[in-house]
């Protein structure tokens, strides 16, 4: 698979794997607002992945569109960030997710906005609108709730420990990375930790939470390398296309 | 509703003063238009109403503005509204029953 | 219907007709109003009546579109294209939306949501028994879009004239959004019917299944329900029980022939002379069990909004607490 085929997947499954998630909630969310609320992001999640999907395919020359790359790969294949596939826990654990994934994501959108190649910078492009609601939301909920209760800072600096340590691989740089950063296509992984950083840090401190200290650990989901969730989300969203080969639906 | 009955003047259950409170929605739909009342939501605080707002009431539009205002707040005159209908949101188009392509059997869907 | 459970709870079963008969200056102000297709404001003077009969049907109309989230949420996870799955969040979305509506309609009645929801969850109030059944397959997303949305639809077109002001306004903004829903079932029975001999058999297991619940939710024959006769002359229900399952029987018939699906009623025919298709009985033994908590999934439907609810009290707590704070230190700051 080349490096940009593999480098437009691991953008597409970032979507549809939080969206996938974050549509979970729809129905069971603490207020009816927010039930409303986080289908409009899972939504436009989904609709971003639909675009990078078919784009990687076209790129790849295989045949393969949308829906022959969500259904019909294994959990090898996948290139999401680890993060992402992690069950949905309480509202904190998913808020602060999202919010840690949003930072990164708006910054990785505005990279890849300038991106040499054209397809690649046009679907940037419009999602990066979508990424900053995404973030106000994620951030706006961040702060009430590290600054909530009692209970809601202690269930949010929690879910923080808990998640930060899976943070450092959107930072971690490989091959694929170091080639679409050469060519003008991508950007270099590491280029956007300090900003990340700074921004994530000062919302963490309007919301009252301490920034928990950097792991030893690195997830490698961008390379394909899971944890042990993705494959049982995977089993329930490919279950159709799976039992029935060839249906159209 | 008084403000009494809100502090738990019902009965044995959860005493409902921790309800987030009611603002009323107003939707500028086009440019040139009025704001137009077009419902109502519970938030704890403009900002939130704003954002919720846009998720609740522009599902299927674009480039609107949006006011909010608490529903205390108003002293009402004349109840009577019309209803602003709300513009398709150009790239949602299979919220719309426009997007499915019926046979022409089927006359009324 | 969504609004069906109006008529089957035990507390209106008395007529309230009584209440307006009487002539007293505001009242004959108010039916005149409502004889002319006026609008009732919610500070308009109302009968205790009509207010109590109005919150009742509202919240439990609002109750059934939450409740209703649940059987086609439980296939968004599944849901076998990224397209389908787009269409089908939004669609439950759409759902969520109507019932924030209908509690907003029914707030200006002078019941808060948490009032309305408290009444859900603790079973005093009713919503829609057709949500008490199970999707069991990815043909039951299509089924419930096609025949129980297309079924709400009937029934709400007509409450878009409704003599509520802010019910009549609901209405018409959920109207609007139901065309879509019904058409998104629709092409999903479509894509299954032109689909493989498996896809075929599925979609009409489900017909089978969905058919008679179907029929049942326009609630019992006009001989048996109760108070119609109240909700017409105060033009809150303005078309009948059995008038609306006619309608949508006639309608929904050629459309199953067209998708290659039998329906499963062996009495039902064309009637020449009615213009209307004849229908087999309705098992009212299994409706009144399904709406009197015994239905297959009625405990589960409950149990899940009331974990929803009682899990996020700490989030909207959360929120709340915020709120306060934020402006106590506004007030501080401008002091
Ligand atoms: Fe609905
Ligand atoms: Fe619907």
């Amino acid at each position: 698979m080349s490096a940009k085929v593999e480098y437009v997947l691991r953008f597409g499954d970032n979507s549809l794997i939080l969206g996938q998630r974050l549509a979970e909630w729809l129905g069971h969310a603490p207020v009816l607002e927010e039930d409303i609320a986080s289908a409009n992001i899972s939504l436009d999640l989904i609709g971003q992945a639909r675009l990078w999907l078919t784009l990687a395919g076209r790129i790849e020359g295989k045949g393969r569109d949308e829906d022959r790359l969500a259904y019909h790969r294994e959990q090898q294949d996948f290139r999401n960030f680890t993060l992402l596939e992690l069950p949905n826990g309480d509202y904190a654990y998913t808020v602060v997710r999202r919010f840690l994934f949003d930072a990164w994501h708006c910054l990785a959108l505005d990279a890849l906005s300038g991106s040499h190649d054209t397809d690649i910078a046009a679907i940037a492009a419009k999602s990066r609108k979508e990424a900053e609601y995404h973030r106000l939301h994620s951030g706006d909920w961040l702060v009430r709730l590290g600054d909530g209760t009692g209970e809601s800072h202690a269930r949010t600096q929690a879910a923080l420990e808990l998640q930060w340590r899976y943070t450092a691989e959107f930072f971690d740089s490989d091959a694929v990375d170091a080639e679409m950063a050469e060519s003008g296509a991508g950007f270099a992984a590491a280029s956007l930790r300090d900003e990340w950083l700074e921004e994530v840090t000062t919302v963490l401190a309007e919301a009252t939470l301490k920034v928990p200290a950097a792991a030893k650990f690195v997830s490698h989901g961008k390379r394909g390398r899971h944890s042990e969730h993705l494959s049982r989300l995977l089993a329930e969203m490919q279950v159709l296309q799976r039992t029935h080969p060839g249906a159209k639906w | 509703m008084s403000e009494d009955e809100k502090q738990g003047g019902t009965g044995g259950r959860r005493p409902l003063v921790q309800e987030w409170p009611l603002w009323e929605v107003f939707i500028r739909s086009k440019q040139g238009l009025d704001h137009k009342h077009c419902g109502s939501l519970h938030a704890t605080d403009a900002k939130q109403a704003i954002q919720m707002a846009r998720d609740v009431y522009t599902r299927r539009n674009e480039g609107v503005s949006i006011w909010v205002v608490p529903s205390n707040a108003i002293t009402a005159s004349d109840p009577g509204e019309r209803e602003a209908f709300v513009d398709p949101m150009a790239d949602k188009i299979f919220r719309h029953p426009t997007f499915y392509e019926l046979p022409d059997e089927v006359k009324h869907m | 219907m969504y609004t069906q459970s109006m008529d089957t709870d035990p507390e209106t079963r008395n007529p309230v007709a009584k209440v307006s008969a009487v002539g007293r200056p505001e009242e004959q102000r108010f039916q005149a109003t409502v004889d002319a297709e006026g609008k009732i404001e919610p500070r308009d003077w109302m009968p205790e009546a009509y207010r109590k009969t109005l919150l009742r049907q509202i919240s439990q109309h609002a109750h059934s579109e939450i409740i209703g989230m649940f059987p086609e949420g439980n296939w968004i996870s599944r849901a076998p294209s990224l397209k389908r799955k787009a269409i089908l969040i939004a669609k439950v979305q759409d759902e969520a939306g109507h019932g924030l509506y209908l509690y907003s309609a029914a707030e200006t009645l002078g019941q808060s949501r948490d009032e309305m929801m408290a009444a859900l969850h603790s079973g005093r109030a009713k919503y829609s028994s057709i949500f008490n059944y199970p999707t069991l397959t990815w043909a039951d997303v299509g089924m419930i879009g096609w025949l129980v949305d297309g079924a709400a639809i009937m029934n709400q077109i007509p409450l878009c004239r409704c003599s509520y002001g802010p019910y009549a306004r609901a209405m018409i903004r959920v109207c609007k959004e139901e065309s879509f829903h019904q058409r998104q079932g629709f092409d999903i029975m479509l894509s299954l019917s032109k689909g493989t001999a498996d896809q075929k058999a599925m979609a009409q297991e489900s017909l089978d299944r969905w058919w008679w619940p179907v029929l049942a939710m326009f609630g019992p024959p006009d001989a048996d329900s109760v108070h119609s006769g109240q909700s017409a002359q105060w033009k809150i229900k303005r078309v009948s029980n059995d008038e609306l399952r006619q309608k949508f029987i006639d309608a929904t018939v050629p459309q199953a022939e067209l998708l290659g699906l039998r329906i499963p009623d062996e009495k039902l025919k064309w009637n020449t002379q009615t213009g209307h298709y004849d229908f087999g009985p309705i098992d009212w033994d299994d409706f009144w069990r399904v709406v009197n908590g015994e239905g297959p999934c009625n405990k589960e439907r409950l149990a899940a909004r009331v974990k929803a609810y009682e899990e996020g009290q700490w989030v909207r707590d959360a929120a709340m607490a915020y709120a306060v704070k934020r402006k106590a230190r506004q007030h501080k700051e401008a002091a």
